[in-house]
């Protein structure tokens, strides 16, 4: 049996007919009980699953999936890597991730394709260029690779994008993340979920919470459609139904769930190399290694649990990406799809104790989860370890609200509210 | 493209919407307000998965009124026009 | 030669028109009438494409929208397309058709080495290897494979294209004979109806399939029936794809044109769907059953009857099931020697007398290289063929059902999914109902519409011969010999299905994303059922166990163009403009976008912009200065209430205010921070007008109605948005009221009847004019209000008079610099989304306010005590140096590390003081005037003092001057 991931290994299975792999994560029964329960079976609850593990030495944990691990906003977005934050509390945060990432392959012998080609924030008027550079700056104080962009710079990154006098979004500059990029979304899942299986981690798919076990004001288990599974460390990370949960077990967030849509072109050949994000369309946009041109917009203004695309929120997002990219009315839409996302005031993470007392919380990443996964792992994983925050999640505490510290990134860029 | 049905206009298309939050989320007055009260008003949401009640604005009119609707099906269960002089 | 055109026949040829185009730089002859595939068979062109990952050769599988195989970029005579189906493109004259995936040409492409180290590249190969040292050492060359088509950079669009909003009673899309009849029957109910169908020609599988309806041949009827839609006024639209079910039923449509035209966009809105959409034929299971040469059974009868193309000479059809029995009958009688291998062994239908049938044996394995040369059969016969036909049954397209979440019931009889438990508006009717003969169909479509009204149509019957539904499934399975291809375009064979079973990617989205079965451009309309039926057999689960991937939209891929319609430069994102604008432009304005707004950012064109800029500033203290200041908020609050709305909506007291006079205030979000800025005026008693920022103006607006409806009511307030009524021109400067005097606006500009901060009306040229003194620039200030449409000549007299003050014209760069200077604030510039009022120094009303108003409670909370809040502070620089940058942050170093401690918000080289000035944020700022600290921007360190935020004239007497 064939157990690490390596080129020799595909040339001797090569040779074998590959026939000699084996699962890439169990499926084992789930137990009665385990020393922590991770519910939900995306990036954020494997990362974490494999970092109690691994981190700290935790190995008797089960993560429970009411459906196919990586399926949910894992598996449906866009799949930018950035930590091109402003302020040092999100950076913090943002910049453990963008790490680990780099490291993420080796770590989990999963090649990830963690695509380092670059990220430019458009700047169209003297007053983004303002706030450019006051978030260039902010980010290289707190020890984030950033650059300002000049027009040239950002024409000799995305040459296809509209340089015309008449652009309806013309480039003053932009903020740029060279160290950005995309990464393969279902990879992270799959790699976080062989790596924590093999370190004893229970995969439980196909099973759903239906209530908490709650005793003496703590949560202690629950009940799922596979019986009742019982821990006295519970997480949490089940992005876009984090309220359903939160119902069941007693408490309210500050959450608004939303449709964000998704969608890409038919494959071509390689025509953008970087992700390139304009403010004045609300449209980011990468090409894939697989050649599509992947897109993505702003939320469908709607409150919605429909893991589904619309058309009003498609034809401006296109219309957007035709402002940028005038050629690409040639190509074609071939698959659109959306996922929910769980909306914060601040659109910052929420990541601490529940008011229900054992019960974790990895929730409210927004539109911008996917990146953050190896960083939500580890400190819902120290959360669930220690009962206490590591220095970097305190202040994505739910205590916020009630103090009044937000950590809004948009406030930061100027944005009133 | 859904159709919501403002109580002063009929069925117009979603984008003629705006989400207004939780129906029901009665604002607190006075600096004695608890902060954690207070917080609730400003941030706690039920965001049910189903049946929900919220407050939509027609912005073509600029009328806000209550609608019940389910989030995964999209059904539109009723719409009201607010209380007071706009019931009749 | 093998494959040919036939000297007769053809119903969707015009023998009389002949055309030419090119492929991979060949040319190819057809007809008007011919797809480009089917001119390409007609000419035997076998090979016409590369598959994604080994570039196996690729020859035609369909002649449909499932076409997995045939892509081509086109462009020559018509607009550059990139991956084009040629199975249903239009062939044109002068068109130019491009391989994809292919270098140089599909039957010459260099990269086909690749397919002989297949079997170290199986499925999701990628995620086991390339991560020493480095994924992106390797990623540049697997990116340079990437992609099928080519993009062309010196693409234009054509123009715009066309969106068009529809509603009818009955939506029937497709017109095969079930979505034919349904419409008939549904107009004959006094239904509108639209009709729509993705061929060039109505009838679907009528078009090549044999029959006769009503007594007719199928021809005459599909005419008919069309002819009788058309002339009761409905619309039947051709070449027009329904790609997609949105909410409450919404439908939309792709329509594709043959004259250049971008593609138009449908959305309609339908009481009632009827999907007939067909179904679409699946390949076998066998060993390189992709190769050139092997294609769908029916495609073969469709190319034969429609465009008179002959598909080969020696030709074996492989089928499990009755369809193909016709089609082995026309190709014989077409000329063609034919084998057909039926694997059923018992309860096959008679074989044709011209046919040799061999039954209960199934397709081992093809052979040839580029193209096919021969077969195996089960039991190692082999037999030469130049063409080989499979028809592994049939998939009902259900593809918009399942978009509209209707659930999907599985048929053993049938082999397939057929739609389930029916969803609201929905009726699925003919073979996507799983219908096969036509008397089924009607029946099933006569079904479909009855809900919706009394017809007075007889539903067709079929007089003809019938088609017969017998199939025994035949899947993929575990353990098959040799390469076994599932999914043609991306390469996906059955080893690759069962590797990914051997790693537990199970699911059936494992599945499609662990090795991209489905997820090509065809989106696996022939491959995702074998898939998953494998997948079903190795797991030892039903099929229906396993499910279906998700569907979702398109149906067929839809090009962005006609998504974005209109929606372009202005449309798409519209400026507000100035009611003078055009004055300006004649007066050198070089316009700017601010907020939204199109606004003159200084005159004397584009030259020297700063010299301007800087001039503009300068004589605007030295004398006096027009300004447009129109774009300013002017939303008056009507009502025996509005003094208590605006003591509520404001963080200030404005119940105090007198009639006649304005008060500076902030509004706050509920949050406590300062979402605006700007003057309430008292009109009278009962009438306020909020002068808002020009940015916030719909925001404020949409604020002060929702607490209308939600504290006070409509009796008690009213509210109207007069900002775009009125233009305001603005009168600044130490001659401001000497120049206005010259005007005689008929009112007392004596200080004491109009002092600062007080309102006053006059008029001009019969209107009425509100003149508020008010002062954005620190010096004496007027700002005049009139109907906008009657500013124009007022604008002219200020200018005129002006001459004699040596008046300038000043845009809003110079108001900049000059508000800068004085210290005052623009919100979003100088504030950002946490600054409170305190933070700007406004302290009062916090402190002693009693009343509830907006945001109130926020500014007690912990966050809100802080004594570390960055608040509002003026910045020096030392003599001699340029003005700091804008978005510079002030830095400090602690615990070893650089911290900002605020940011520069605002810097200007003051023409006034001959110094620069600078507004900022800065940790405690308040209280550290005169201190000196470090300023770093893009890594460079400069020096700046911390000072009071108004630079120019503190005391204030040059309003009053």
């Amino acid at each position: 049996m064939t157990r690490i991931y390596s080129a020799l290994s595909l040339f001797k299975e090569g040779l074998a007919g590959q026939t000699g792999w084996q699962p890439a994560w169990r499926s084992p029964e789930p137990k009665p009980s385990y020393g922590a329960i991770v519910i939900g079976g995306g990036g954020h609850g494997l990362a974490t699953a494999y970092y109690l593990a691994r981190n700290h030495n935790i190995s008797r944990v089960a993560v429970l999936e009411k459906g196919w691990i990586g399926g949910g906003n894992t598996g449906r977005n866009t799949t930018v890597v950035r930590s091109n934050y402003y302020y040092p509390e999100s950076v913090e945060l943002y910049g453990l991730a963008h790490r680990l990432y780099e490291g993420l392959s080796r770590d989990l012998n999963y090649n990830v394709m963690l695509s380092q080609r670059g990220m430019v924030n458009l700047c169209h008027s003297t007053a983004e260029m303002e706030v450019g550079a006051r978030t260039v700056n902010a980010m290289q104080i707190n020890g984030i690779d950033a650059e300002l962009f000049s027009p040239e710079d950002v024409r000799r990154v995305a040459p296809i994008y509209n340089f015309s006098a008449d652009a309806r979004f013309p480039v003053f500059g932009g903020i740029w993340q060279g160290r950005a990029g995309t990464a393969r979304h279902d990879a992270v899942a799959w790699g976080y979920a062989r790596a924590a299986s093999r370190l004893g981690v229970d995969i439980i798919q196909n099973c759903e919470i239906t209530d908490f076990i709650i005793e003496g004001g703590r949560c202690r288990g629950v009940q799922t459609t596979r019986g009742a599974i019982r821990a006295d460390r519970i997480g949490m990370a089940v992005a876009g139904h984090s309220s359903v949960l939160a119902a069941k077990a007693g408490f309210r967030l500050p959450i608004n769930s939303y449709a964000l849509q998704a969608c890409v072109s038919e494959p071509v050949k390689p025509i953008l190399d970087t992700v390139v994000l304009s403010p004045g369309t609300g449209v980011y946009v990468s090409q894939s290694d697989k050649g599509e041109i992947v897109i993505g917009g702003g939320l469908d203004r709607i409150p919605s649990y429909a893991q589904r695309g619309n058309l009003p929120t498609l034809e401006t997002v296109i219309a957007g990406l035709l402002e940028m990219f005038p050629i690409f009315g040639q190509l074609k839409l071939m698959r659109q799809w959306a996922g929910i996302v769980d909306v914060v005031p601040d659109s910052s993470p929420i990541i601490g104790e529940s008011p229900l007392p054992g019960l974790f919380l990895n929730c409210g990443w927004g539109t911008g989860g996917f990146k953050a996964i190896p960083a939500g792992g580890t400190l819902l994983a120290q959360l669930l370890a220690t009962g206490k925050h590591n220095d970097i999640s305190r202040p994505f505490d739910l205590d916020r609200f009630a103090s009044g510290r937000l950590i809004d990134e948009a406030a930061g860029s100027g944005i009133a509210h | 493209m859904q159709l919501f049905p403002c109580p002063f206009c009929g069925p117009r298309d979603e984008t003629e919407f705006h989400y207004g939050g939780d129906a029901g989320n009665a604002r607190p007055d006075g600096v004695d307000v608890p902060v954690g009260r207070w917080a609730d008003y400003l941030y706690l949401r039920t965001n049910p998965k189903g049946t929900a009640r919220e407050i939509w604005v027609h912005m073509n009119c600029g009328e806000f009124f209550v609608m019940e609707r389910d989030t995964v099906t999209h059904t539109v269960l009723s719409s009201t026009a607010l209380g007071g002089e706009n019931a009749a | 030669m093998t494959a040919s055109r036939l000297a007769t026949g053809g119903s969707a040829i015009d023998r009389s028109r002949p055309i030419r185009f090119s492929f991979d730089g060949a040319t190819v002859h057809g007809f008007a009438g011919d797809t480009i595939a089917s001119a390409l068979l007609a000419g035997d062109v076998a090979v016409v494409g590369r598959s994604f990952k080994y570039h196996r050769p690729r020859g035609i599988w369909g002649a449909g929208v499932e076409e997995p195989n045939a892509l081509v970029d086109i462009g020559g005579s018509v607009p550059a397309t990139p991956n084009t189906r040629a199975t249903t493109e239009a062939a044109r004259d002068g068109l130019v058709a491009k391989s994809v995936n292919a270098t140089p040409t599909a039957l010459a492409d260099r990269n086909a080495f690749r397919d002989r180290f297949s079997r170290f590249i199986p499925a999701a190969f990628y995620y086991k290897t390339f991560m020493w040292p480095d994924w992106h050492m390797f990623e540049p060359r697997i990116r340079a494979m990437a992609g099928l088509g080519k993009v062309d950079t010196d693409w234009t669009s054509q123009g715009t294209a066309d969106q068009i909003n529809h509603h009818c009673d009955v939506l029937v899309v497709g017109a095969g004979p079930a979505g034919l009849a349904a419409a008939r029957l549904a107009s004959g109910a006094g239904l509108s109806v639209t009709l729509v169908d993705d061929q060039q020609r109505p009838g679907g599988s009528l078009g090549h399939r044999a029959g006769e309806i009503d007594g007719k041949p199928v021809a005459d009827w599909i005419e008919e029936t069309v002819a009788e839609l058309a002339a009761a006024g409905h619309l039947v639209l051709s070449s027009t794809t329904a790609f997609g079910i949105y909410d409450h039923n919404l439908v939309g449509l792709n329509q594709r044109h043959r004259d250049g035209r971008p593609d138009t966009l449908w959305r309609v809105r339908p009481r009632q769907i009827v999907l007939a959409t067909g179904a679409i034929e699946r390949p076998l299971p066998f060993a390189n059953n992709d190769l050139p040469g092997i294609m769908s059974a029916d495609a073969a009868l469709a190319y034969l009857r429609r465009h008179a193309v002959l598909v080969g000479r020696r030709i074996v059809i492989a089928t499990n099931n009755d369809s193909a029995y016709e089609v082995a009958e026309a190709l014989a009688t077409a000329g063609a020697e034919v084998t057909l291998v039926d694997l059923r062994r018992d309860d096959t239908p008679a074989g044709p007398a011209n046919v040799r049938l061999i039954a209960g044996r199934s397709l081992a394995a093809a052979q040839g290289r580029l193209r096919v040369q021969a077969v195996t059969l089960d039991d190692g016969t082999r037999l030469d063929a130049d063409c080989v036909l499979v028809s592994g049954g049939w998939s009902p397209t259900i593809h918009l059902f399942g978009q509209a979440r209707g659930k999907l019931a599985w048929s053993e009889a049938r082999a397939a999914f057929l739609p389930g438990d029916p969803v609201d508006g929905i009726a699925v009717a003919g073979a996507a109902a799983g219908a096969v003969t036509l008397s089924e169909v009607f029946a099933g479509a006569g079904k479909a519409v009855a809900s919706r009204g009394q017809t007075t149509t007889a539903v067709p019957r079929s007089t003809g011969p019938e088609a017969t539904g017998g199939i025994l499934a035949a899947w993929p399975m575990p353990g098959s010999r040799g390469r076994v291809w599932i999914d043609y375009q991306n390469d996906v064979t059955v080893k690759d299905v069962e590797l990914a079973a051997r790693e537990n990617f199970v699911s059936v989205e494992h599945l499609k994303r662990y090795t991209t079965l489905g997820m090509a451009t065809d989106q696996g309309k022939t491959s995702n059922l074998p898939g998953l039926a494998l997948m079903a057999g190795i797991t030892g689960r039903p099929v229906p166990e396993v499910g279906t991937t998700t569907y979702r939209p398109p149906f067929t891929p839809v090009p962005l163009e006609s998504f974005a319609g209109a929606r372009a430069g202005e449309l798409m994102a519209p400026v507000r403009r100035l009611p003078l604008e055009s004055v300006h432009r004649a007066s050198g304005a070089v316009f700017q976008e601010y907020g939204g707004w199109l606004r003159p950012a200084h005159y004397g064109g584009n030259a020297d912009a700063q010299r301007s800029i800087a001039d503009e500033a300068r004589r605007a203290r030295r004398s006096v200065a027009l300004f447009d200041g129109s774009t300013l908020g002017k939303i008056e609050v009507i009502g025996p209430k509005a003094a208590e709305f605006v003591d509520f909506i404001y963080y200030n007291t404005m119940s105090t205010l007198k009639p006649g006079r304005c008060r500076y205030g902030f509004m706050l979000s509920e949050n406590g921070v300062v979402f605006d800025d700007g003057v309430l005026v008292r009109l009278d008693e009962h009438r306020f007008v909020v002068s808002c920022s020009s940015s916030h103006v719909a925001a404020v607006h949409a604020r002060l109605e929702e607490w209308r409806q939600d504290r006070f009511g409509r009796g008690a307030v009213y509210i109207h948005n007069a900002t775009a009524e009125m233009a305001t021109l603005t009168v600044s400067g130490p001659n401001a009221r000497k120049l206005l005097e010259t005007l005689d606006l008929g009112l007392s500009l004596d200080d004491a009847d109009l002092p600062h901060m007080a309102v006053s009306h006059g008029s001009h040229a019969g209107d009425e004019v509100r003149i508020a003194r008010v002062s954005f620039t620190g010096d004496r200030s007027y700002e005049i209000s009139i109907r906008a449409d009657r500013a124009e000549p007022l604008w002219a007299r200020l200018r005129h008079a002006g001459q004699a003050f040596d008046a300038v014209v000043i845009g809003l760069e110079a108001l900049m610099i000059l508000r800068a200077e004085k210290g005052f604030i623009v919100i979003g510039k100088d504030t950002d989304g946490t600054t409170l009022p305190q933070d700007l120094g406004v302290e009062g009303p916090r402190a002693k306010r009693q009343g509830e108003f907006v945001g109130r409670r926020s500014l007690f909370t912990e966050e809100a005590s802080r004594g570390d809040r960055m608040q509002l502070v003026g910045l020096t620089v030392p003599q001699g140096e340029a003005p700091l940058p804008t978005g510079a942050h002030g830095v400090r170093r602690s615990d070893g590390r650089l911290r900002s401690q605020g940011f520069v918000t605002s810097s200007y080289q003051s023409p006034a003081l001959g110094r620069p000035v600078a507004l900022g944020l800065i940790e405690r700022g308040a209280a550290r005037h005169g201190e000196t600290i470090d300023i770093q921007h893009l890594g460079k360190v400069s020096k700046a003092t911390i000072a009071a935020p108004c630079a120019f004239d503190p005391a204030g007497n040059r309003l009053h001057a």
